[in-house]
C-alpha cells in the first residue's frame, strides 16, 4: 500500500512539475498577500499575537488555493478512473495526503521565510515554533486532502473548498495560533504542550477518520 | 479470493461474475433493473440497448467504478469471492470517459500505471508494439490524435494482463488497423477470459457469442408488471 501510494505522489510531483496547476496559484497569492502587509505595516511592528493570526490567515488561504488541486484535477481531467483501476482507494488517499503534506510544507517554509524576511518577525523559541508549524501543517493538509476528495464532485468547487473547510478547521487554527503566539514570544515546551497535544490528537482523528471516510467517496 | 494477488494474473484459476437482480437509479430516475447473468471465464459478452439505457453505468458497476442501487454482483476466483476492494486487479477497462494523462508521454503513462500497481516496466514496449504506439511512445499525450489515445486506453487495458476486459464502445476513433488490434485482443481474450463489450456497434457485436440487452430487460419488467 504504501509503495502504490508513494507512485502516485511521485506521479502526482511529476505533474505538478510539467502543468504547474497549483504551484503558478500559490506563488501568486503567497507574492501578493506578503506585498500588501508589507505595504500596510510600514515600519510599524505588530504584537506577537498580530504575528501568529496573521501568518496563519496567510497559510490558511494559501492552502485552500493549492491543495484541493489533487483530487479536482483528476475529476476534471477524466483521470481519476485511471487510479480507480490501478489501485486501492487507502493507496490514493495516502498517496495524495504525502503530496499535500510535502507541498504544504514547502509552501508554509516559503510564507513563514518571506514573513521573516518582510516584517523582521523575530522568534524567540525558534524550535518550538517550528515543531508548532510542522504540526499544524499535518492537520491542515489531512483535513485539507479529505475536503479536496469530497469537493471534487461538486459544481462550485472554489466557494465549497473554503467554506466546508473552515469549520472543520477552526479546532486546529486557534490551538495553532495559539501556540505559535507563546512560542514567538518565548515560552517553554511546558507552557504550550496542551496546545501541541490538541494539535497531535486532531491530527491523529482526522487522519482515522479520513480513511475511513475516503472508501465512501472514492467509489460512488 | 488471496488477498495479496500479483498486478499480473494471467495464471490460475478461472473466474465467474454472477449479477442478481441488479438495479441503478439516478435519484428517482430508474436506468435499469433486476438484471442477471452469470458469466465465466471463456466468453464473451455483448451489453447494449439503445441510447440512455444504461449500458455504460453497467458497465462502470461491473468495474467497480458505480456502486447498484440494489442487488449484488459478485466475482468468484477458483470458487472464491473476490474483495470488492481487490477487484480492479482483474480488470481491464476501455471507455470513451477515461482518460490518460496529457502531460505525460505515452510510454510515461503506463510507466505511472505499472508503479502505482506494483507491476514491473517489462511489458510496457510490448504493449506499446502490440497496439501500435511503439514508434510515438515519447510523444506527449496532448499531442497524441484521438485514435492515438484510444490505444493507449487499450495498452492501459492489457498492460497487466487482466482476467476480465470491459470494452465501452472500444473502436470508436479507430482505423481499420487499429480496429485489427481491437479485435485480435478480444479474440484473445474470450479464450480463457471474460470478455464484455458495451456496443450498439454490428462489428463489435459480432466479435461476442452472447449478449445482455437491456432494452429487453426493461420490457421484460414491464410486461411482468
Amino acid at each position: 500500500m504504501f509503495k502504490q501510494a508513494l507512485a502516485i505522489c511521485k506521479k502526482d510531483f511529476n505533474s505538478e512539475i510539467r502543468t504547474r496547476y497549483a504551484v503558478n496559484a500559490l506563488l501568486m497569492f503567497i507574492i501578493v498577500v506578503i506585498s500588501v502587509i508589507k505595504f500596510s505595516l510600514g515600519e510599524d511592528k505588530l504584537s506577537a499575537e498580530m504575528n501568529a493570526g496573521l501568518l496563519w490567515i496567510i497559510i490558511f488561504f494559501a492552502t485552500s488555493n493549492g491543495l484541493s488541486r489533487v483530487f479536482v484535477s483528476e475529476e476534471e481531467r477524466g483521470t481519476s478512473l485511471v487510479l480507480k483501476l490501478s489501485s486501492r482507494a487507502g493507496s490514493v488517499f495516502l498517496g495524495k495526503l504525502i503530496f499535500n503534506t510535502l507541498l504544504t510544507f514547502i509552501i508554509n517554509f516559503l510564507i513563514i521565510f518571506l514573513y521573516i524576511i518582510i516584517t523582521g518577525l523575530d522568534i524567540k523559541n525558534l524550535a518550538l515554533f517550528s515543531l508548532t508549524i510542522g504540526l499544524g501543517n499535518l492537520g491542515l493538509s489531512a483535513v485539507m486532502t479529505i475536503i479536496a476528495a469530497l469537493i471534487s464532485k461538486a459544481s462550485s468547487k472554489g466557494t465549497l473548498y473554503p467554506v466546508l473547510s473552515f469549520p472543520l478547521l477552526l479546532p486546529l487554527l486557534l490551538a495553532s495560533i495559539s501556540a505559535t503566539t507563546l512560542t514567538i514570544e518565548g515560552t517553554p515546551m511546558g507552557a504550550i504542550a496542551g496546545e501541541l497535544q490538541m494539535i497531535a490528537s486532531y491530527t491523529i482523528v482526522v487522519v482515522t477518520a479520513s480513511f475511513l471516510l475516503f472508501e465512501l467517496v472514492w467509489h460512488d | 479470493m488471496p488477498e495479496n494477488i500479483p498486478a499480473n494474473n494471467t495464471s490460475g484459476s478461472s473466474i465467474v461474475l454472477k449479477a442478481v437482480n441488479l438495479t441503478r437509479k439516478f435519484d428517482r430516475k430508474t436506468i435499469f433493473e433486476n438484471v442477471n447473468f452469470e458469466l465465466a471465464s471463456g466468453s464473451a459478452t455483448a451489453i447494449t440497448g439503445r441510447n440512455g439505457s444504461g449500458k455504460s453505468t453497467l458497465i462502470k458497476i461491473i468495474a467497480n467504478l458505480l456502486i447498484q442501487s440494489s442487488g449484488e454482483l459478485n466475482l468468484f476466483d477458483g470458487g472464491e469471492k473476490v474483495k470488492k476492494e481487490n477487484v480492479f486487479k482483474y480488470i481491464g477497462f476501455v471507455s470513451p470517459y477515461l482518460n490518460l494523462y496529457d502531460e505525460f508521454t505515452g510510454y510515461e503513462n503506463l510507466k505511472i500505471i505499472s508503479d502505482i500497481r506494483g507491476s514491473g516496466h517489462g511489458n510496457i514496449d510490448n504493449v506499446l508494439k502490440r497496439v501500435g504506439l511503439y514508434n510515438r511512445r515519447n510523444d506527449l499525450l496532448k499531442i497524441y490524435s484521438s485514435g492515438m489515445k484510444q490505444r493507449l486506453k487499450i495498452a492501459f487495458a492489457i498492460l497487466h494482463e487482466p482476467k476480465m476486459m470491459l470494452l465501452d464502445e472500444p473502436t470508436s476513433n479507430l482505423d481499420l488497423e487499429g480496429i485489427s488490434v481491437v479485435d485480435d485482443i478480444a479474440n484473445e481474450y474470450k479464450r480463457d477470459r471474460i470478455l464484455i463489450i458495451a456496443t450498439n456497434d454490428a462489428h463489435e457485436r459480432s466479435l461476442c457469442g452472447n449478449e445482455i440487452n437491456l432494452n429487453e430487460n426493461i420490457s421484460k419488467k414491464k410486461e411482468n408488471v
